[in-house]
Order: C-alpha cells, then structure tokens, then sequence
C-alpha cells in the first residue's frame, strides 16, 4: 500500500438490484481459446525486425566489491552490438515510490538492475550485451574480466541482525530507534503497532502460549520467465513490449531509471503467464532500452529460470514470534508479535503490510507487534500474494491452535469467540467496517468437510487469513462504435485472474447490452491515464469501478443523444435494459431507443460516444477467509499427504463465481506447495543450490486434491457491486492450517518451515 | 557442433572412436539436451542412435528378453508381456521423469546418464540385467550395476557404447518391486530408491534375492548383505527388520539440497521393507499361476 490515503478518492457506493449476468459464469472467458491454443502473445512470443538478443552477466558471489569491469574483449567478439556497465546508468538519489504492495527506493532500484559499487547477491547484474545471437551474446559475458574483491557475507535473517554481521550498506542506519543509532546495521527498519496494554492483558490471562517460527524464503513461481523487447528510436523515444503487473509503474520506474520523460515511454503489457506480485518492478527493461539505445536496434531480452530464482522477488524468509494469553472460557486477553523480515539485498520487505495483519482477524483489546526489516545477501524481495501474511500468519494460527487445544475448546468456536466483526479496532488505526469474516467461520462450522471422518495418521487443521483490498488510480474508456457494439479499454493489467471476462459482465451489466457486444481491451501507456499496479488484490474490485463509471458516463452520453432527439430535457430521458426510454408518460410517446440506434446518430447529435473513468478509487472492502485441511503423515518417511482441502472466503460478491474459486483454488495450491517443500537453500559461500523446478519443489498437480470451495458474500458499501479483493487472502492459511493439521494426526507442533519429510519424521522421533 | 545419425552399432562406435573428446550418445535426448541448453555440457559431436534398428527392438528369446538402447519407457510400457513378466523394472521405469519424458526417454539413457538416483538402475540391478557394450574393440556383457562408477561417470571406454539389456528368463515364484521416496509425488528425483527381486521355494521361504539401493551413494549399490537377510526365511518381520537394519547399514550418503544423510538412512530401512512385501507379494502370486 504505502500511498496516503486521499480525501478525494472516488468510492460508488453498494446498491442492492436485480442482476442479469454479474454473479452467473458467463460460457466464454475472452481470452482462454488463444490461450490454449498458444496464440496468446506473451512477452517473449514479441519479436521486431533487426533485433538483438541481450544477456546479462551476474554475480558468482553473494558479496562482493567490484574493483574493476573490462568489457573490451566482449565488444571485440563478431555479434556483438552494444554491451552496457554501471557507467551507462545514471546514479540516482533516494526517492520513495510506491511498486505495487511494496514500496521502493530509487537510489536501490538503479543498483538492483545493474550493481554499482557492490555485487550484493548471487545473481545480482554488473554487465549486459546485447549480439546477434543468444549463443554470441551468452560467449561475450565469458569475456567480461570482472575484478571482485570477495566480502564476508549473510543470509540468514537471525544471523544478520547480530552486532557482528557482515554489513551491507554501510551508510544504513535503523530508522524507527531513538536516537539514531551510531552504528550502521543490517536493520533497515524497527517498527510498532500497539493497540492498550499487551502485558496488562497478559495479566488477565488463564493461559500464555509463546511460540517461534522460522520460514524460509520461497519464491512466485510464476510459469512465465521475465521477458521484454525494447526498441529505443530515433528522436529519443522508448517502446517496450513487457511482462508486468503495472506497465504504468513500469514506465515511471523506467523514466526515473533512465530520467527520460514519462510521455516518451511507451510501455506494452503483454499477457502474464504469472506474476502474483513478482511482476510489480523492473529487471531487464532499463538494460534493454539503454542496449537498443547504444546498438540502435530493438533488443530483446529473455530470463532463464535460473536467472528468475537466482535474481528476482523471492518472499521474505522469517523469524518471528507470537505470544498470545486468553481466560479459560477462551478469550484473548493479551498478544504480542515480533517479525523479523529478511528484504533481501536492499531495504524494504513486506514488513510493513504483515505487521497490520498480525491479529487483524481477532477482537483483542491489548498488542503489541515490534518488526524489523533486515537486509541480507539475497535477492531483493518482491511481493508474493498478501506480501509477508502466511508467514506470520503461520506462527498466530498455530499459537491460537495450540491455545485452543489447551483450553479445550473447539478450534472454531474459539476463534468465533475471538473473531472481528464491524466496529472491532484494529491495531494499526482504523475500525473495521462491514466484514464477512464470522460468516466464513460459521460456513465451516456447517461444512460436508468438517462432518467427514478421519482415519489413522490422519489429522484435520484450521486456519484462518485477513488481506486488504487496495484502491488507487485506475482509468479507463468505454467506446460505442457506430453499430452499438462497444469496447472497453482497461488499464489494470488483467494478470490472468480473469479480469476481460469481469469487465465484459459489468459493462453489460450497466449498459444492458449482451455479452456479446462487448470486447474488452487492454491498454499500453498511452491509450489512457495511469493506471496503478494490479496488485493488492484490486484488480476486479478497483477495476469494476472504473468500468462502472465509463459505463455511467457512455449512458449519460446516450440519454443526451436521445434527448436531443426527441427534443426534450434530458432528465427526461431514463436508461433501462439497453435502451434510452421516455422517463414518464407526460414526456411523449416516443419509442425506445436502442444503444445500435443511438450510435447510428451520434456524429450528427455532438459526436462519438465514449465514457471516461480517470479515478483515484477508494473504500476497498477487506477480505477474510477460513481454511480447512485433511493430511495423512506416512510415519515411515514423514511424507505430508494432503487429503481434502476446503477454502471459505468472503468475496463482497462473486461477479464471475467459477473465477473467484479458481482464485481461491490458486492461492491454496501455493500456500500448500510452500508450506510443505518450497525454500530457498544456499550453500556456505551464499550460492543458491536449487535455482530450478527440479529443486525448488513447487507442487505438481498429483500433490494436491480437489479443493472444496465455499463463496460467502457479505458486500463491501463502498463498491457499486459489492466487490471485495479476494486473490490474496486464500495464500495465507494453508502453512498454519497444514502444521494444525500435523499436529492433529501426529501429535507434533511443527515451527520450521517448510515441513517437508525430513523434518516431519525427526519431529516425530524426538515426540 | 555435429550431428551424425548412423544407421549400425559400427557406425555409431566408429563416430565416437573418431578422437572427439567432447562426443555424446543422443537418444531421447531428455537429459542431454537438457545439459546444452543449461550450458552444462558443449558436445562437439551427437551421435544419434535412434535410426540403428538393433537398437529399437524388443525381443522375446527363449532365455529371456532383449531391448534395445533406443527403446523408450512407453514402449516398454505398452509391451504387455515385458510388463507382466518384468513388474519390478517397469515399476523403476514407470518413475523417469514425466509421461511425456518417457515418451522420448530410454532405459539405457537412464543408465549412462550417472545418476546414483537414476530409477531404472536399482530396478535393473535387482532383476540381474546385464548390459551389451559394443566398442572398438568387439562386444562385451557386464552386469548394469558395474556400469555406473560415480555421479555422471560410466566404466564404458572412448568409442563404447550400450546396445541393449538382457534379462535372463525369471525363475518360478519370483517377484521384484521398486520403490522411491520423493517428497512430491511425481517429477522429483529420488531421495532414496530400493529395487528387490526375491524367489520363493516350494515352502515358501526366500530361496534367492536381490537388493539394490539407489541414491544413497555415488552410484547404485548391490548390497549383498541385505540380500542376505532375506534367503532363508519366509521374509516375515523378522526378516525385514533385519533387511531394513542391513538397507540402512549400506547407505553412505551426502548431505545435499535433496534431503540429508540421517534421513536417507532411516528411509532407506522403512522403504527396503515396503519394497520387500510388495516383491514378495508378486512372487507369491506368481507362484500360484
């Protein structure tokens, strides 16, 4: 989030109404038959006359200072065309802006695309070439001769917070300690949220549970490499063709980069094979431009999936703990939460948001939450689906879990007698409005999965997960062709979650026209106003606005159009079903007007009709969810089958129901992949050792079950539809509901992630 | 680099004799390919060897059975009787890589390729396959557990090469099974694997056994020893407490990213017995056709 919320935010708000296709499966989504048939463009199917292929040379050391870089051997080769260093990006100053559900800093961004007086990972870019062939291109970065001077280096977050750890930047000192400390730290950051007085309420308590837990980073996985072509023309204008979550945010990072002006930038979003966060900053796209700017032609630029796991948006690993005091009959009375978040090799994890989220699910009067930020020699992170919240999620549903069976009471009852409703304060500032999140606990109370029964080794676990849904400036144009049929221009990158298809609903919905008149399109930088990232969960909720407001607007344009006709006042015109009508019997006795007839005539009555949406959208309605898991442990292998598994979710309103379940569906299997296998390994000099699918174990399909699905909706006010964000929540129970139910079958508690088999089978032999 | 495609194993050798150190064995390609495009290795020479028709067949003899180096997982597959008459071996192949992989990837691919935790090898070795190398210097037989010296090394010579497997006739009342532990369920390489054949006297008890264990060493190992533990008994509790106790005795594994040596240990025992019931249930109802 990190943008101030703003006064003048645009939030239309709920209305109840009969509905014609909002909330029923629409038989086509838009864009799935290019999809399966593989003609869908994705970022790397680009391709333009003359191009180059670029590569990028990266540390083999995880900390390093960089004497000298002698490139003249690599520009020698036949092939090569323009190779780019430190010297050909400008250096930047500190300036915060926001990336997504992350913010960044300039001066770091320069230094992550290309290092300047450090390597600081393994994988970190120090040279590009740009030849007329991969394989010339790969031989070139061989004869780069780099000087390293190889520095003393630290991975672990724990690690990298003690006193005598390998530094990082030298000039980073603790922000959020007073006084300013005289030390430089690997703690970028100390935070705190408070809400009363946890050690008084600690007091109050019958029963303290206080726990550690230890995740390991794990990254998007994302199917789709980064991939961008570029093309820098004469004149001094940049075109780019990229994989993006924000090809607005692109641009600006881009302009900043390179400081060029925003309007010569023209930033394309090709269709995402993936992002889930990892997609919200640039990587290759300022190299690319500046090797097309050097070699005068268009350059092409295409990461491998070692280069994806090696240098780009891990989640943060983390330490944290979780203390938390509830009365017999099973109040909370009492918690505290420390996060130690690893940012990777700059400043800036999802530290901030997962703070907020800690027991944003709980009606506790007492808090305490403390956060550090904590630079490490890893890839930058990026943000992964509700940026930081399994983790700690992880670590409070596992405590509650644990105080649950204690007091013995219900897992699901004590968290409804705990649970946040409206006008619960939170510990980070604002009550809570309107929220469905008791109403996920009571869908799975009364749910088939809870009534079914458990063999031996098998155990059943309970998880429940908060996430915000951001707003932010999202614009839009809807435009009526001369035959009624019409095209919606959005600007909200549609990152595989189906957005075409909602827009295409909504649009009917307000228009009153058929599905099939509509065709829904997305925009490059400069067919509309900025549009902010699609992150935060706001695609379809802040999205859906924008397309609510064109709509609205094309009609008012149409009533004119009809007015005008008819030779009345306006407000004498009604819109219903498609068609511009007389609003009472004493207007005349004039026949309805169809979209198709009105835009026959527009040219003569004033022109086309179009409608504008350029909004700073706000109310966004948070999201909640409960999660239900069945495993079998092979005690013989400590193997984690994961038998059933239910998501409950409160989605405001479903526009597109079998959507919101594959989201739902989507964010499980992830939660699960990282629960159970997932993790970054590095060997003693701070390599990766598993920077592939091989090694870094996603799960495969045979992993995972069908996953039962549960839409409540409890509608967001301040959305015309009702509309709650609803892609990030379903990632954040799984690791707490997958270790609950562990511990259900085995009888071990489990607080190192991931709970793969090893540590499965020597938990339960030390029981 | 070159791309040679001879049509006899004279051909093939010659090609690979020819003093280019940098040559390679193309067959299915899933793993050598694969090695190029990730830069591990730069062959100056592919000799492809899938147009040598020795090479492709699958023979039933009347002492056994013969497949070719070029055969791949799914036509072993769908060859019914190999199938039933091979369950343990098929039961390793079964594990390369994906459906679609086996569609291109072959057995003695999965052989020269090294891997200690390559699934077909412990499967071949339990079921005392022996291997064709044919070379400058004539043909020769070894037993599949000698090929494989160390993680991607073979004991074949410059200009060697496998032509096909030979597995002897199976005795009556025997039965062979392999199993892996990977932690996902498919698409993984093995963290353990154990391949058994065991025959059954008249009475019932274990009259001859083989064990192999993949992935806990830096190659295959025919472990004796476990082996051992079984002839003689009826391969009750005891037996396979014993085989579990000697599986686990012959692992001396690394500590990697794939799992740690403590743990391939103790899965090495609990899978060795898993394995065992299964070999043990085939042989019993083979022995009742």
């Amino acid at each position: 989030m990190g943008l101030k919320p703003t006064p003048y935010g645009t939030a239309i708000p709920f209305e109840e109404k009969e509905l014609k296709f909002v909330g029923k499966n629409p038989t086509e989504r838009p864009d799935a038959i290019e999809k399966v048939t593989g003609r869908a463009r994705y970022a790397a199917d680009y391709s333009l006359p003359g191009q180059l292929f670029g590569k990028v040379l990266r540390s083999p050391h995880a900390h390093a200072n960089i004497l000298s870089i002698d490139t003249s051997a690599a520009e020698a080769l036949p092939g090569v065309k323009a190779v780019v260093t430190m010297d050909d990006f400008p250096d930047l100053e500190v300036e915060i802006a926001a990336a997504g559900e992350l913010m960044v800093n300039f001066r770091d961004v320069t230094r992550n695309v290309m290092a300047r007086e450090k390597v600081l990972y393994d994988g970190h870019p120090l040279a590009a070439v740009a030849a007329t062939s991969n394989a010339i291109a790969k031989r070139a970065l061989k004869l780069i001769k780099v000087e390293y001077e190889v520095l003393p280096h630290v991975i672990d977050v724990v690690e990298a917070m003690q006193p005598d750890a390998p530094i990082l930047h030298e000039d980073q000192f603790t922000k959020g300690v007073d006084p300013k400390p005289e030390k430089p730290s690997n703690i970028a950051t100390r935070i705190e949220s408070k809400l009363g007085n946890s050690e008084e309420g600690f007091k109050k308590a019958d029963v303290i549970i206080e726990r550690h837990f230890n995740t390991k980073a794990a990254h998007q996985g994302y199917i789709e490499p980064h991939a961008c072509v570029a093309n820098y023309t004469e004149g001094g204008y940049a075109e780019v063709w990229t994989s993006t979550q924000g090809h607005f945010v692109f641009r600006s990072q881009i302009a900043k980069i390179l400081k060029m002006d925003l309007a010569k930038i023209t930033v394309t979003p090709a269709e995402l094979g993936g992002g889930f966060g990892g997609k919200n900053t640039v990587y290759l796209e300022p190299l690319a431009i500046v090797l097309s700017k050097k070699s005068r032609h268009p350059v092409k630029m295409v990461m491998t999936r070692d280069e994806v796991f090696r240098a780009t948006g891990p989640t943060s690993g983390t330490n944290t703990k979780v203390k938390i005091g509830a009365t017999k009959d099973g109040k909370i009375t009492g918690a505290q939460a420390e996060l130690n978040y690893q940012s990777g090799a700059f400043a800036g994890s999802s530290l901030s948001m997962a703070a907020v989220t800690v027991f944003t699910r709980y009606d506790i009067e007492n808090i305490l939450v403390i956060g550090h930020d904590v630079t490490c020699n890893r890839p930058k992170v990026a943000a992964y689906r509700a940026p930081g919240a399994p983790m700690i999620a992880f670590g409070v549903e596992s405590v509650i879990d644990e105080l649950a069976e204690k007091l013995e009471i219900d897992p699901i009852e004590f968290r409804l007698t705990n649970a946040a409703k409206e006008g619960t304060q939170t510990h980070f500032g604002p009550k809570l409005g309107p929220i469905g999140f008791v109403e996920t606990l009571e869908a799975a109370k009364a749910s088939e999965h809870m009534k079914m029964p458990l063999g031996p080794n098998q155990g059943r676990g309970i998880a429940t997960g908060f996430w915000f849904t951001i707003g932010n400036e999202t614009s839009s144009t809807l435009n009526i062709a001369e035959d009624g049929t019409a095209s919606f221009v959005y600007g909200t990158v549609d990152v595989a979650g189906g957005s075409r298809a909602v827009f295409t609903q909504i649009v009917a919905e307000e228009l009153g026209i058929p599905l099939e008149s509509i065709r829904v399109v997305q925009s490059n930088t400069t067919s509309l106003g900025f549009n902010f990232t699609t992150a935060g969960s706001r695609g379809t909720a802040a999205g859906s606005m924008a397309a609510v407001k064109a709509s609205r607007d094309a009609v008012a344009r149409m009533c004119d159009i009809a007015a005008k006709i008819w030779d009345v006042d306006i407000d004498e015109v009604a819109w219903e079903d498609g068609h511009a009508r007389p609003a009472g019997a004493n207007v005349g006795d004039f026949d309805p007007l169809s979209v198709a007839d009105l835009a026959k005539k527009a040219a003569y009555y004033g022109g086309t009709i179009a409608g504008h949406a350029e909004l700073n959208v706000v109310g966004g309605g948070p999201g909640f969810g409960t999660h239900i898991i069945d495993v079998e442990v092979d005690k013989g292998t400590g193997a984690v089958k994961v038998l059933r598994y239910s998501v409950i979710q409160d989605a405001g309103k479903a526009v597109f129901p079998d959507y919101v379940k594959a989201q739902f569906h989507g964010g499980a299997v992830q939660g699960i992949g990282m629960a159970l296998n997932e993790e970054y390994i590095y060997d003693e000099n701070g390599i990766m050792e598993n920077p592939g699918f091989l090694d870094y174990r996603m799960p495969v399909a045979s992993d995972v079950p069908n996953i039962d699905t549960i839409i409540v909706e409890v509608p967001n006010p301040n959305h015309p539809y009702g509309v709650r964000g609803i892609g990030e929540v379903p990632i954040i129970p799984p690791l707490a509901a997958i270790a609950n139910a562990i511990h259900d079958a085995t009888g071990i508690r489990l607080q190192d992630h991931p709970m793969s088999p090893p540590k499965v089978l020597k938990a339960m032999s030390e029981l | 680099m070159r791309y040679e495609a001879p049509t006899s194993v004279e051909a093939a050798t010659e090609l690979l004799a020819g003093g280019k150190p940098e040559a390679r064995v193309l067959a299915g390609g899933t793993d050598i390919l694969v090695q190029m495009h990730m830069d591990a290795i730069a062959p100056e020479l592919l000799v492809d060897i899938k147009n040598i028709s020795e090479m492709r067949q699958i023979e039933s003899l009347d002492d056994g059975y013969r497949f070719g180096a070029a055969v791949t997982g799914v036509e072993l597959m769908d060859h019914a009787n190999f199938c039933r008459t091979w369950p343990g071996v098929m039961d390793g192949v079964k594990l390369i890589g994906s459906l679609q992989v086996r569609g291109r990837a072959t057995v003695a691919g999965n052989v020269c390729n090294a891997s200690p935790a390559a699934d077909s090898v412990p499967a071949l070795i339990a079921a005392g396959a022996i291997a064709t190398i044919a070379g400058p210097n004539g043909r020769r037989d070894i037993p599949v557990e000698d090929i494989g010296t160390g993680p991607g090394k073979t004991s074949l010579e410059n200009g060697e090469i496998l032509v096909s497997f030979f597995l002897a006739k199976a005795r009556p009342s025997s039965g062979g099974a392999y199993q892996r532990f990977t932690p996902r369920t498919e698409m993984d390489i093995a963290i353990v694997g154990v391949g058994i054949d065991l025959t059954l006297g008249d009475d019932g008890v274990c009259t001859h056994a083989r064990v192999a264990l993949g992935a806990v060493a830096e190659k295959a190992l025919l472990v004796e020893e476990a082996a051992a533990t079984l002839i003689g008994t009826k391969v009750d509790e005891q037996a396979l407490d014993n085989l579990a106790a000697a599986a686990s005795a012959a692992c001396r594994p690394i500590d990697d990213k794939r799992g740690t040596k403590e743990y391939r240990i103790e899965v090495a025992g609990v899978l060795a017995r898993r394995v065992a019931a299964i070999a043990l249930s085939r042989a019993k109802s083979a022995r009742e056709k």
